[in-house]
C-alpha cells in the first residue's frame, strides 16, 4: 500500500502585470500524509490553493520548495518515472477530462498498457471489462461509445475507472463531483468510498462543499490563501471550527437545521473586508488578519499551528500554547 | 410576503396570496420542436405573492430555466409556449398577458417590470465595454429621457444599493472578482426598479462566504425595494435558508410547492425527499449519506451504497 507524503510544499507563482513583476505565493508550507484507507479532505473558498496542491501531487506543476514523496508498499520511496503507477488523479470537470474522439475502451485501455498490468489484447480487454464492472457501468453497452454518449455521472465513473486503471494506490480526486447533477453526486461519492475500501486506496478528496467534506473524509485541511489554517478530524473541525475562517466558511455554508432567514438579516462580522485579487503577502503576517473580527497585535507574525484538540490544530494567535478554554469559549460565543 | 408560521391554512393563504400577487403562470406548457419533440416545461402553475421569495428547485434539464425565460418572453426557436398564459399584475396599471406581448409592449416591460440576474455572470456581462457603459445602455433604452448626469448618479446609486464602490464602473467585467460580477448583474437588474427579479442560479459559481454575502444583499433589498423574486438553483439546503416558499420541479413539471419548512419537515413527493437526501446536513446527523466501512466510527449502515446507480436516472 503507498503511503504519499507531503512536506513544506510551497509553490510561488510569477505575476506580470505591464511591466511589473511580482510574486503570488499559491502555496505556503503545507504538510500532510495520505495513508493507505483514509481520506483527507481539503477544503477552501476558490484561490485558496487547493487544486495547485493537487496539481502538483499529480505532478503536473513543480514544485518551488518542498517535497512530495511517495513510499511503496515495500517501504522503498517509489521512483519518479513509476510515480504515476501510484497516484492518479481524478479532475474535476467529466466533460473536458475525456477525450472526445477516443471510445471508452480506449480511455482505460492506454493505461493498462502504458502502466504494463496488461501484456496481451485478451487480458486488456477482460480488465477493461473488470474496471468498468468496478464503477457500476457494463462494458458491453458503455466499453465502445464515445465520451458524449455518456451523461456526466457516466463520465465521472470512467475517470475514476481510468485513475484505477494503472492500479493506484492514492488517488487525487479534485472537486470529483461539483459538475455533476445533485441528484448523482451521492452515488458517485459514495462509489469512490467503496472503491477505497475494496482496494484500501489513500485519499485526498478536495472540495469546497464542507458538508460532503465531513461525511466523506477522515480528517480535514483548511486552506486560506495558500496556508493550511486549521487541520484536525472531520467532525471536530465542522462541528467545532477554532481558527476565525473556519467558523466562517462553516456559519456561511448553507445549513437547513437553520431554516428561517433571521441569522441572514442579521448584519454580522462575517463579510469578506476585501473581495479583490489578493496580493502577494508572504511575510506579512496571519493572512487572515484583514478579514478577521479577532484581529490583534499578534497577527503581524505568522502564527504556527497550536494544538487546540486532540489531533487539532488551528494556526492562529487566539490558542497560543494550547488549547485554552476562556479563548475558546469567548470566540464561539461571538460566532453564534 | 408569507408569515413564517409553518402552520398552514391552505384556503384564507391561497387567497391572501390572489389578492396580492405580482404574476401568476397558469398551465404553462413549452415545447422544444425538434425531432422528437421535447416537453421541457409541462402544465405549470404558480403565483408569486408580491415580495415573496420564490425557490425554483431541481436537477439540471427539468425545465427550471426554460420555466424562466418562458416568463420574461426569452425563450426563442425552437421552443414554443403551447398552453397555458403568463400575467404580471402590474403595481401602476391594468394586468398583463405576457404571452400577447409584441415588439414595442414587450421592450418596455422587460427589465422595467421584470428583470433577470442570468446564470453565470461571468459570461453574461460584455466583456469589450466598461461596466458603465452597460448599465448605461439599460438606461438609454429604457428611459431616453434620462440626462447624463442623471443616469451617472443612478449607475453610482445602484452600485451603493449592491455594495460595490461605485469607482469600479469605469472598469471592465474581467477586472472584477467573481463575486463583484455577480453583484454589479444585480445592480443591473435593478436598475429600473422592477417588481420581479428571476435569478437563474445567481451564485452557483460562487464560494460560500462569497455567496452568503450576495444572498443578504437580496434580502436586504428586498426589504427596502419589495421586489418579488423567483430564484432558480438546485442547491436545495440554500432555498430552505432563503425561500417563502419553494417549488420542486422534476421533468418539467412541478410536482410539489410549499412552505419551506413544509418541504424539509414534511416532503410528500418521493422526489422531495430524495433531494433532500442528496444533501448531507452540515451539522446534522448522516442522512442516506454514509460513507461505510472505512473508519470504526461510521461503519453503522454498511449497505447503503449498494446501489450508487440508484441515485442515477440516467
Amino acid at each position: 500500500m503507498t503511503t504519499l507524503e507531503v512536506k513544506n510544499l510551497v509553490k510561488d507563482f510569477s505575476i506580470r502585470s505591464g511591466w511589473h513583476r511580482s510574486t503570488l505565493r499559491a502555496v505556503d508550507d503545507v504538510s500532510f500524509t495520505l495513508v493507505p484507507g483514509r481520506t483527507v479532505a481539503l477544503v477552501g473558498e476558490s484561490g485558496s490553493g487547493k487544486s495547485t496542491v493537487a496539481r502538483m501531487i499529480a505532478r503536473l506543476e513543480r514544485p518551488t520548495a518542498g517535497e512530495i514523496v511517495a513510499t511503496a508498499p515495500d517501504g522503498r520511496q517509489v521512483a519518479n518515472r513509476r510515480f504515476r503507477d501510484h497516484v492518479q488523479m481524478v479532475f474535476q470537470d467529466p466533460f473536458a477530462s475525456l477525450n472526445p474522439f477516443h471510445t471508452i475502451e480506449h480511455h482505460l485501455a492506454r493505461p493498462l498498457r502504458l502502466h504494463g498490468p496488461a501484456k496481451s489484447r485478451a487480458e486488456v480487454e477482460a480488465l477493461v471489462e473488470e474496471l468498468l464492472a468496478r464503477v457500476n457501468l457494463s462494458a458491453d453497452s458503455i466499453a465502445y461509445r464515445r465520451p458524449h454518449e455518456l451523461s456526466g455521472g457516466q463520465r465521472q465513473r470512467v475517470a475514476i475507472a481510468r485513475a484505477l486503471a494503472p492500479g493506484a494506490q492514492v488517488i487525487i480526486a479534485d472537486e470529483p463531483v461539483s459538475m455533476l447533477d445533485v441528484s448523482i453526486r451521492l452515488g458517485v461519492l459514495n462509489l469512490l468510498a467503496r472503491l477505497q475500501r475494496e482496494d484500501n486506496l489513500a485519499v485526498l478528496y478536495i472540495t469546497h462543499d464542507l458538508a460532503t467534506a465531513r461525511h466523506f473524509s477522515d480528517n480535514i485541511l483548511v486552506m486560506y490563501r495558500g496556508r493550511v489554517v486549521e487541520r484536525g478530524p472531520a467532525d471536530e473541525v465542522i462541528l467545532h471550527p477554532k481558527h476565525p475562517y473556519t467558523q466562517l466558511l462553516a456559519a456561511a455554508a448553507p445549513n437547513p437545521e437553520r431554516r428561517g432567514r433571521s441569522h441572514l438579516t442579521v448584519s454580522g462580522s462575517i463579510e469578506p473586508v476585501s473581495d479583490g485579487p489578493r496580493e502577494a503577502r508572504a511575510d506579512s503576517g496571519c493572512n487572515f488578519q484583514d478579514r478577521c473580527a479577532f484581529a490583534m497585535d499578534a497577527c503581524a507574525e505568522v502564527p504556527p499551528d497550536f494544538a487546540v484538540g486532540d489531533d487539532h490544530f488551528a494556526k492562529c494567535w487566539l490558542y497560543p500554547g494550547d488549547a485554552g478554554a476562556p479563548a475558546r469559549e469567548r470566540i464561539r460565543g461571538s460566532s453564534a | 410576503m408569507t408569515t413564517t408560521s409553518p402552520v398552514s391554512r391552505p384556503i384564507s393563504d391561497s387567497r391572501r396570496r390572489a389578492a396580492a400577487s405580482v404574476l401568476t403562470v397558469e398551465h404553462l406548457d413549452v415545447v422544444y420542436q425538434v425531432e422528437p419533440p421535447v416537453h421541457a416545461v409541462k402544465d405549470v402553475s404558480l403565483v408569486l405573492g408580491r415580495g415573496e421569495i420564490l425557490g425554483l428547485a431541481g436537477e439540471s434539464g427539468c425545465g427550471k430555466t426554460t420555466l424562466a425565460y418562458a416568463i420574461n418572453r426569452l425563450h426563442r426557436p425552437p421552443a414554443e409556449v403551447t398552453h397555458g398564459s403568463v400575467t404580471f399584475h402590474d403595481r401602476e396599471g391594468p394586468d398583463l398577458d405576457l404571452l400577447a406581448l409584441q415588439k414595442e409592449d414587450l421592450r418596455r416591460f422587460r427589465w422595467a417590470k421584470l428583470s433577470m440576474v442570468f446564470q453565470g455572470a461571468m459570461n453574461a456581462l460584455n466583456p469589450v465595454t466598461s461596466v458603465r457603459a452597460q448599465l448605461d445602455d439599460v438606461l438609454t433604452t429604457h428611459v431616453p429621457a434620462m440626462s447624463r448626469s442623471a443616469r451617472r448618479a443612478r449607475c453610482t446609486e445602484v452600485f451603493e444599493l449592491v455594495g460595490v464602490d461605485p469607482g469600479r464602473l469605469d472598469s471592465y467585467p474581467h477586472e472584477l472578482s467573481g463575486g463583484m460580477r455577480q453583484r454589479v448583474m444585480i445592480a443591473m437588474a435593478l436598475l429600473l426598479n422592477p417588481q420581479v427579479m428571476i435569478m437563474d442560479e445567481p451564485t452557483t459559481a460562487l464560494d460560500v462566504v462569497v455567496q452568503r454575502g450576495i444572498l443578504r444583499e437580496i434580502l436586504r433589498l428586498r426589504q427596502e425595494l419589495g421586489f418579488s423574486v423567483i430564484f432558480i438553483t438546485h442547491d436545495l439546503p440554500l432555498l430552505l435558508e432563503l425561500s417563502d416558499r419553494i417549488a420542486i420541479m422534476l421533468d418539467g413539471e412541478i410536482v410539489e410547492i410549499a412552505s419551506a419548512d413544509e418541504i424539509y419537515l414534511r416532503p410528500q413527493h418521493p422526489y422531495t425527499r430524495k433531494l433532500l437526501d442528496a444533501f448531507p446536513s452540515l451539522t446534522g446527523e448522516r442522512g442516506a449519506f454514509i460513507r461505510s466501512g472505512a473508519s470504526s466510527s461510521r461503519d453503522q449502515q454498511p449497505d447503503v451504497d449498494s446501489d450508487p446507480d440508484g441515485m442515477d436516472p440516467r
